[in-house]
């Protein structure tokens, strides 16, 4: 049986399993059906034609746990900012774990989504946000929306600053083999609320670890992620997305963001590993004077492969989008930026910018960068551009001549073409934290403190 | 401390260097001056151990030491500053924490201890003031959107934090107003002292008004053709070099 077949023939037992509103299971439903029609895609999609998504489509994935796995805290303690308070909602192989998990319904709702769809108080909510933004073409949006039972749930009140950040943490455990994740989160921030979320993933099925405890025919696991996001007039949200120590393990991330009048969203995505990584981001402005900002940072190696599709649909006039994604390639790893910008003929005085930068910094290493411009409107400031290349040896010898080792030197310029995307992070402790991430990534030893 | 032999040098075959000789002693300022075009930033970069250029004739000792072999950074670590005519931009690595890891790597490199965070904050500090240059300057971006007469600043205020033996300024007067030329001037005195020697390459003689060389040499086609004193530099500036 084909995975396909698989899921599609499992899905009545699994929905008889699940307790949720009765809309919600109407939308599972003509999912399924959805899918069932179209299936998984293939790299003769034009969408798909630079990663190899066969590959990870392996007909032994399966959406049921056998059971609960423990893990010690000493193991995931760096998954977490440290030093300062923070919501948290964290899930071990797709399930809540609420030994770690800080949740609020006091000022605001940070809980979980499986409680918030089973309860006729959230009924309105969820009519109102709930699968509203999915793409009804896209097989992975249809499959999360078929399975998905579990993720977070943020709603900001209108005129509400959250007060502390959000950590939607995300762990493998590594203990089953063959498990198919469907995370579904749904944000919603009401008029003139403001908040700061961080999403990651991480896995325990690091490469040494796994030649050790998992058996020869152990299947890494696949996360199907999709995230709503609907932000309303005059509202601002940080976004940070955190795909680190997750070298076998692939994930296939939807995102929708709907931005009304006057808000503004960044959104960074840090990508640093994963067998397959795959991230659709897809912005809509749905009103005016909005800004969208969508930055990311890439460090791969081995055979690593991160794609980026990103698409900014410019609906309305007077608005603007900023991409900024950067890539550093080691070994054999590959790469994807596929920038979609869509510009309608009403939506004038647009100002869309976009840049993709990339380093080759491994022999083998492949990056296919592909800015997509759709404009039908006339008075509009759009840019893109994008280099693949290696360190500028002018560059290389100014440090070197300052004595510093040539070694080091590549280093640090190495770093310095990461960390100039990170000039928009607010969150002081998430900043330095990145910066220790790239700098460990990259191996270069810095000589001052981040 | 510095004798270059019959230097030849070339790049992508051609000769730019002809048989260049020169020596510099501890406690000298020497400035060359030349025609564009006379291989004057050649003649530091090769100094510096830039890979682009290749040595095919003659010899360049360093505290008696041959450095023909050593790699832009050993010679660094040895005490040889280059401040570049053109400063790359990096964006992404601030002024600050550049200076600080080029301190510390030479330090490791002669064996030493790195310098401790407290005495290191004190010296940029103390040689900022020199420079008079801002501490908001410290925080940007190395060379990433500064003006002319800021890059040079900063060269100079690296020169300062790295207290190098031997110092070759190329063209740092070039794209600094009369106030940057005093200051940076005024920054290069004040390091030099009877232990170190300074090599300042320059197209026009201005600067000489303010940082008094030893030596000036003129540099022709490859070659140092005439050398004499700061009366030479006047002669230069007002007859031109055609007259050599």
């Amino acid at each position: 049986m084909s995975l396909k077949e698989k899921l599609v023939s499992s899905f009545l037992a699994f929905e008889l399993d699940t307790n949720i509103l009765s809309n919600v299971h109407k939308i599972r439903s003509q999912s399924i059906k959805e899918f069932e029609k179209i299936g998984f895609p293939n790299s003769k999609d034009e969408y798909w034609k630079y990663t190899p998504v066969k590959k990870i489509l392996n007909e032994k994935l399966t959406l049921f746990n056998k059971k609960r796995h423990l893990i010690e805290f000493d193991k995931v303690k760096d998954f977490f900012l440290n030093g300062i308070e923070s919501y948290k909602l964290v899930f071990i192989d797709g399930m809540f774990d609420p030994l770690w998990s800080d949740t609020t319904h006091e000022e605001a709702d940070v809980c979980i989504l499986s409680s918030v769809l089973e309860k006729e108080k959230y009924n309105d909510v969820i009519s109102k946000y709930y699968n509203k933004l999915v793409n009804s073409k896209e097989s992975f949006s249809l499959l999360n929306s078929s399975f998905s039972k579990e993720g977070a749930y943020v709603h900001v009140p209108k005129n509400v600053v959250l007060d502390k950040p959000v950590e939607i943490v995300h762990i493998n455990s590594g203990g089953e083999s063959s498990l198919m994740l469907q995370p579904r989160s749904l944000i919603v921030l009401d008029k003139n609320s403001k908040a700061q979320i961080i999403e990651s993933h991480y896995s325990l099925t690091s490469k040494s670890e796994s030649s050790l405890n998992k058996a020869d025919d152990f299947i890494d696991p696949l996360t199907n992620s999709l995230t709503e996001i609907h932000i309303n007039e005059n509202s601002n949200l940080d976004f940070y997305k955190i795909q680190n120590d997750i070298e076998t393990s692939s994930i296939i991330d939807n995102t929708y963001i709907n931005q009304k009048s006057n808000s503004e969203v960044s959104c960074h995505t840090f990508s640093f590993g994963g067998n397959i990584v795959r991230n659709n981001l897809n912005f809509f402005q749905d009103g005016s004077n909005i800004n969208s900002i969508l930055k990311g940072v890439t460090i791969l190696g081995a055979n690593q492969h991160t794609d980026h599709h990103t698409l900014v649909h410019h609906a309305n006039p007077n608005c603007e989008s900023y991409q900024e994604y950067k890539g550093i390639y080691n070994d054999r790893s590959t790469g994807v930026f596929n920038g979609r910008v869509v510009v309608d003929k009403i939506a004038q005085k647009i100002n869309a910018f976009q840049q993709n930068n990339n380093l080759i910094i491994g022999d083998n290493a492949t990056v296919n960068t592909k800015p997509q411009l759709e404009i039908f409107a006339d008075d509009v400031k759009c840019s893109h551009g994008c280099t693949i290349g290696q360190l500028d040896k002018e560059a290389l010898f100014y440090l070197k001549a300052r004595g510093i080792n040539e070694n080091d030197a590549k280093g640090l310029l190495t770093y310095a073409f990461a960390n100039n995307v990170l000039e928009n992070v607010k969150m002081q402790v998430l900043k330095s934290k990145i910066k220790k991430i790239i700098a460990d990534k990259i191996g270069v030893n810095l000589g001052f403190e981040l | 401390m510095l004798k270059i032999e019959n230097l030849h040098v070339s790049i992508d075959d051609k000769e730019i260097l002809k048989g260049l000789s020169l020596d510099v002693k501890r406690g000298e300022i020497h400035a060359i001056m030349g025609p564009n075009g006379s291989g004057k930033s050649t003649l530091s970069s090769v100094i510096a151990g830039s890979e682009d250029y290749e040595v095919v004739k003659g010899n360049i000792f360093y505290n008696d030491e041959n450095i023909e072999d050593l790699s832009a950074e050993e010679r660094a670590n040895k005490g040889i500053f280059m401040s570049f005519q053109y400063p790359v931009e990096i964006p992404g690595i601030t002024v600050t924490n550049f200076i600080k890891t080029a301190i510390n790597s030479n330090l490791k490199a002669r064996g030493e201890k790195e310098m401790p965070a407290g005495d290191m904050l004190k010296k940029i500090r103390e040689k900022s003031k020199l420079l008079e240059i801002d501490s908001k300057f410290l925080s940007r971006s190395l060379n990433e959107g500064f003006s002319g007469g800021e890059k040079k600043r900063n060269e100079i205020f690296q020169m300062a934090m790295l207290e190098p033996s031997l110092a070759i300024l190329d063209e740092t007067d070039s794209g600094l107003d009369i106030d940057a030329l005093k200051i940076v001037a005024n920054g290069v005195n004040k390091l030099k002292n009877d232990d170190n020697a300074i090599i300042i390459i320059t197209h026009y003689q201005r600067l000489l008004d303010y940082i008094l060389p030893d030596f000036v040499h003129v540099l022709q086609d490859g070659k140092i053709t005439k050398s004499g004193d700061k009366s030479l530099a006047l002669e230069l500036e007002e007859k031109g070099y055609d007259w050599i």
